[in-house]
């Protein structure tokens, strides 16, 4: 695997009065094209810090990080990012919020290409028929398919998704979860994206980083998720390994996650017989 | 439907209208009391003439009421866009940096209670070489005195800018112009226009001052030459064409600043 984004020994500290406050510590992580990641982890334990820093919008204390050969310092619309909050500007349409992001970025395109380039990123998050509607008149569904638009319209070389869904309904969150995936399809895209939400993960990722609890935040585990692209939601919910994996996953949050890694045992009890994607883990890490 | 009717008429027609007519026996009241004071039917006869020729103009100080508001609405106006062209950028220094703030932040805080009537001596003294000392004067008591509101405002408005709106203009590497006219200009416009309201009633008080201590034409200097001349139905009038421009400039511009806090 050729690495395209990768992260190495990220430390991430604040100064305080009572002494350096460590947030993140020796983050490692790579990340192939294409691949879809998925930070997890609980509230609070520096995911969104390392998401952020890879952005460009937090500074890194220690280590560095290089997307496609390059050093990241600040931020830029190489790395498409969407929030949490949709955070479109209100005071524009989606249309606009969309059109702000591509003539920055395709300042030498002419206005028409520019116009087909919004338009297309807005029928495909399914806004076809909203483009001229102000944020106020949108759901919040709907504000986040923009939020996704825009980001996709950019062309970025890296996709960074801060709990794009975390305040959905879960409805609607399966269906941008869909409208996501879909599109990361399409334009070959690398993603890292954060959240806490286990079956999210399952579904969108090709990998799933499992962080322990800050501070001093680290990678407690990668797993590889085995089911094959495109993933039928229904139908991968019904395979006994995705329990396996959820189990595993949820048992790490639960248990494991106040661990420090480094006082870990190298394999913790894990049930038998031993699921086949820690073995492909194993192997990775070594050939890593 | 028509119980809401009855609701409204009530809330905005009776009620105010009580409110009105208490003022008016309290008015009696103190006539009845005191000799200097005329009482409401007197105030009318004296200042009738004013009022059916509003914009008649008999002499320098002897005009139509609406003649003299209208001179005196010209010059706040004048003063009030002294005010914002100075105050709003002003606001924005003081908001995006806090190094600014640091070194001019107290000098702003010494200089805003300082009355219009302190300013206006001032004001003189610096103009004293222009064609016009007295309207020059007028203009900078007003600006330097309305200013302060809209300087403040806009720099809350641009320090409660959600860092979301930053980081969106920080990701799509949106050049300063860009980040200032798309980004930084609209997000503070609300705080913006409360501070052009609250500067916008501030230069209409002012005003007054203004022309009473130079007794130039317009309602101020109206009102201080009809107590000079013993004319107290005048003065009355006065005071309350002054109160109902500042209501109404004040409802004016709140149907502005409501128009901006919808975004």
């Amino acid at each position: 695997m050729k690495p395209y984004l990768e992260i190495s020994k990220l430390n991430k500290i604040y100064p305080t009065p009572k002494g350096p406050a460590v947030i993140v510590k020796d983050f490692d992580l790579t990340i192939g094209k294409g691949e879809f990641i998925t930070l997890i982890g609980h509230s609070g334990c520096g995911k969104s810090t390392v998401l952020s820093i890879v952005a460009g919008l937090s500074d890194l204390t220690t280590g560095a990080v290089v997307l496609a050969g390059r050093e990241v310092n600040a931020a830029g619309p190489d790395r498409g990012v969407v929030f949490q909050a949709p955070c479109l500007l209100p005071w524009f349409t989606a249309y606009q919020n969309v059109m702000l992001g591509v003539e920055q970025v395709f300042f030498t395109a002419s206005p028409e290409e520019r116009h087909q380039i919004v338009e297309y990123y807005l029928h495909v998050v399914g806004l076809g028929d909203s483009m001229q509607k102000y944020p106020s008149e949108l759901s919040g569904g709907m504000r986040q398919r923009v939020g996704i638009a825009r980001a996709f319209a950019l062309s970025p070389k890296m996709l960074l998704l801060d709990e794009p869904f975390g305040m959905l309904d879960s409805l609607t969150r399966y269906e941008l979860q869909q409208v996501l995936i879909d599109l990361w399809k399409k334009d070959q895209k690398t993603a890292l994206m954060v959240t806490h939400d286990v079956d999210e993960a399952i579904f969108l990722s090709d990998r799933i980083v499992m962080m322990s609890d800050g501070p001093e935040a680290e990678v407690g585990d990668i797993v590889r998720v085995p089911f094959a692209r495109p993933r039928d939601r229904r139908e991968i919910m019904e395979m006994p390994e995705y329990y396996e994996l959820r189990e595993y996953l949820i048992e790490f949050l639960n248990e494991r996650s106040h661990d420090r890694p480094s006082k870990m045992n190298p394999r913790p009890a894990f049930r038998d017989p031993e699921p086949i994607w820690s073995k492909i883990n194993e192997i990775q890490k070594i050939t890593a | 439907m028509s119980e809401q009717f009855e609701k409204k008429i009530k809330d905005y027609v009776i009620l105010p209208l009580f409110g009105v007519l208490c003022f008016m026996l309290l008015w009696c009241l103190i006539c009845s009391v005191t000799d200097n004071l005329p009482n409401p039917i007197k105030m009318w006869q004296k200042s009738e003439l004013f009022i059916y020729e509003p914009f008649a103009k008999r002499g320098e100080m002897d005009q139509g009421i609406l003649r003299f508001t209208g001179l005196s609405i010209s010059l706040v106006g004048q003063g009030y866009l002294v005010a914002l062209i100075f105050g709003t950028p002003l606001g924005f220094f003081l908001g995006l940096s806090k190094l600014f703030t640091r070194s001019f932040d107290p000098i702003i805080q010494i200089l805003r209670p300082v009355s219009p009537l302190a300013w206006y001596p001032l004001g003189l003294v610096l103009f004293e070489l222009s064609p016009e000392p007295s309207y020059f004067a007028s203009l900078f008591t007003i600006s330097v005195c309305a200013m302060w509101p809209t300087v403040l405002n806009t720099a809350v408005g641009v320090r409660a800018i959600p860092q979301d709106y930053l980081n969106v203009a920080k990701v799509l590497k949106l050049s300063r112009s860009k980040t200032l006219f798309k980004v930084l200009i609209p997000a503070t416009l609300p705080y913006m226009f409360t501070g052009f309201r609250l500067s916008l009633g501030i230069a209409w008080l002012v005003i007054v001052a203004v022309e009473m201590l130079k007794g130039q034409p317009g309602i101020g200097g109206f009102l201080w030459d009809a107590y000079n001349a013993g004319n107290y139905s005048l003065v009355i009038l006065c005071i309350l064409v002054i109160g109902l421009v500042g209501f109404t400039l004040d409802r004016l511009m709140s149907l502005v600043e409501g128009k901006f806090k919808t975004a």
